[in-house]
């Protein structure tokens, strides 16, 4: 084999090799979708972030508008603070809500913010006030169980609530 | 063999043990030194990687087609139990560029081409064509060692791709051709999930750093073998031993920096 063809033939492979890593990075990673948009900075505290994790994505009518950034404990109010990255090209207004929900009946959690109606928008580093922390099924148990306790006996016959 | 004796014994092995990983620290250091010098005449290294990666192609592109296809039929058997049938391509792309990408294909080019490395070099020695460059005053290291060395370096992360990005369409091949998948859910279920720099990144990194360690582990070992036939002989196998051991180990260290949890 000639020195022409091997470098030739090492050219291909160089190629296809970076074919496979722009491959893998496009069709499989997704690299379009991912933004180098800059992002700014919203607080909530949750009484309870459940299973919430960074990197989760923060949703607004179903659409993703954001990821959890960081989820730290807060001493003083004895909340769970979740720091979210929001797009910039997003802005909810001030009286919008926070809610930690499930993704399906076995799904991860994620954040939705149900935007309000205030003329003047959350601004970076804005605290969202409204909060619904996640459900914790212990927690509904307990509860349904304390007001079937404080129900009086149900009669024959009659349909539980 | 009296009991007084253990100690010494111990001793004399570990000892023996730290001189062998200082010389082959030493002659890391020495060969990376002379990678600059060896770039300057990029032909050799050109001459190399055709040896070493492009003939490791098929061999990789074939394994990484059969192992696809495996983990696809594997994982669609559990994934479907739990409804989840979509979520294959994810599956199947995660675990191609975490692990089986870097480590299979480092296993396979330490038995495909780092065992020819240690063989040529080790006969290279046998035959003192080394020992004849340095009467030439050429360099071995600048001339024979350090372009091999970079050519398994330059090779390895190609092929862990090739390796990856063919076992991902094998998986394609059987998930959505063959079982029937909605093509779409495959795509974007393995979109939704991959990260490109968690993921995708990580797992290259993993392959240069096995890129790196098994030809140096082939190069050294081929250098320093014994010149007889015997010698090459055992030094060729030591190189698969080694190097896969060297692999395994680096995977699970890379593995637990990079992918435990934050």
């Amino acid at each position: 084999m000639t020195k022409r063809e091997s470098e030739t033939l090492v050219g291909l492979f160089v190629l296809v090799g970076i074919l496979a890593i722009v491959f893998l990075a496009l069709k499989a990673a997704n690299l379009v979708s991912f933004s180098f948009d800059s992002t700014y900075t919203l607080l909530a505290r949750f009484d309870n972030v459940g299973g919430l994790k960074a990197q989760a994505p923060v949703k607004s009518a179903g659409v993703t508008v954001g990821r959890i950034a960081s989820i730290s404990f807060d001493n003083r109010t004895f909340q769970g603070l979740v720091t979210m990255n929001i797009d910039r090209q997003y802005s909810f207004p001030v009286d919008s809500s926070a809610k930690i929900l499930t993704a399906g009946l076995l799904g991860d959690n994620y954040l939705g913010i149900d935007p309000g109606g205030d003329d003047k928008n959350l601004q970076p580093g804005d605290t969202i006030k409204m909060v619904q922390s996640a459900v914790v099924l212990e927690n509904l148990i307990g509860q349904f169980l304390y007001n079937k306790a404080g129900e009086p006996p149900a009669k024959e016959g009659s349909s539980s609530k | 063999m009296n009991l007084a004796e253990l100690p010494a014994l111990l001793g004399r092995h570990v000892l023996s043990v730290l001189a062998t990983m200082g010389h082959a620290t030493v002659f890391f250091v020495d060969l990376v030194r002379h990678v600059p010098e060896s770039l300057r005449r990029f032909g050799l290294t050109v001459a190399q990687i055709h040896a070493i990666g492009d003939r490791s192609v098929v061999i990789i592109a074939a394994s990484g087609a059969t192992v696809g296809l495996v983990l696809a039929l594997q994982g669609y058997y559990t994934l479907s139990r739990y409804g989840s049938a979509e979520q294959l391509g994810l599956l199947v792309a995660l675990a191609m560029m975490r692990e089986m990408g870097p480590v299979i294909t480092a296993l396979l080019f330490a038995g495909r081409a780092g065992t020819s490395l240690t063989a040529e070099i080790g006969l290279m020695k046998a035959g003192e064509q080394l020992a004849a460059m340095e009467m030439m005053a050429i360099d071995p290291r600048v001339r024979v060692l350090a372009p091999r060395f970079i050519a398994g370096v330059i090779s390895m992360p190609l092929l862990g791709a090739i390796f990856s990005a063919v076992g991902v369409l094998a998986a394609y091949v059987v998930g959505v051709i063959m079982i029937g998948i909605d093509s779409g859910a495959f795509w974007s279920a393995m979109q939704d999930g991959v990260d490109i720099f968690k993921d995708l990144g990580n797992g290259i990194v993993k392959t240069i750093v096995f890129g790196v360690a098994s030809t140096f582990v082939a190069v050294y070992i081929g250098y320093e073998s014994e010149a007889t036939p015997e010698g090459v002989a055992q030094a060729t196998t030591r190189t698969v031993v080694v190097s896969s051991l060297a692999v395994l180990s680096l995977d699970f260290i890379l593995t637990a920096l990079m992918f435990s949890t934050h």
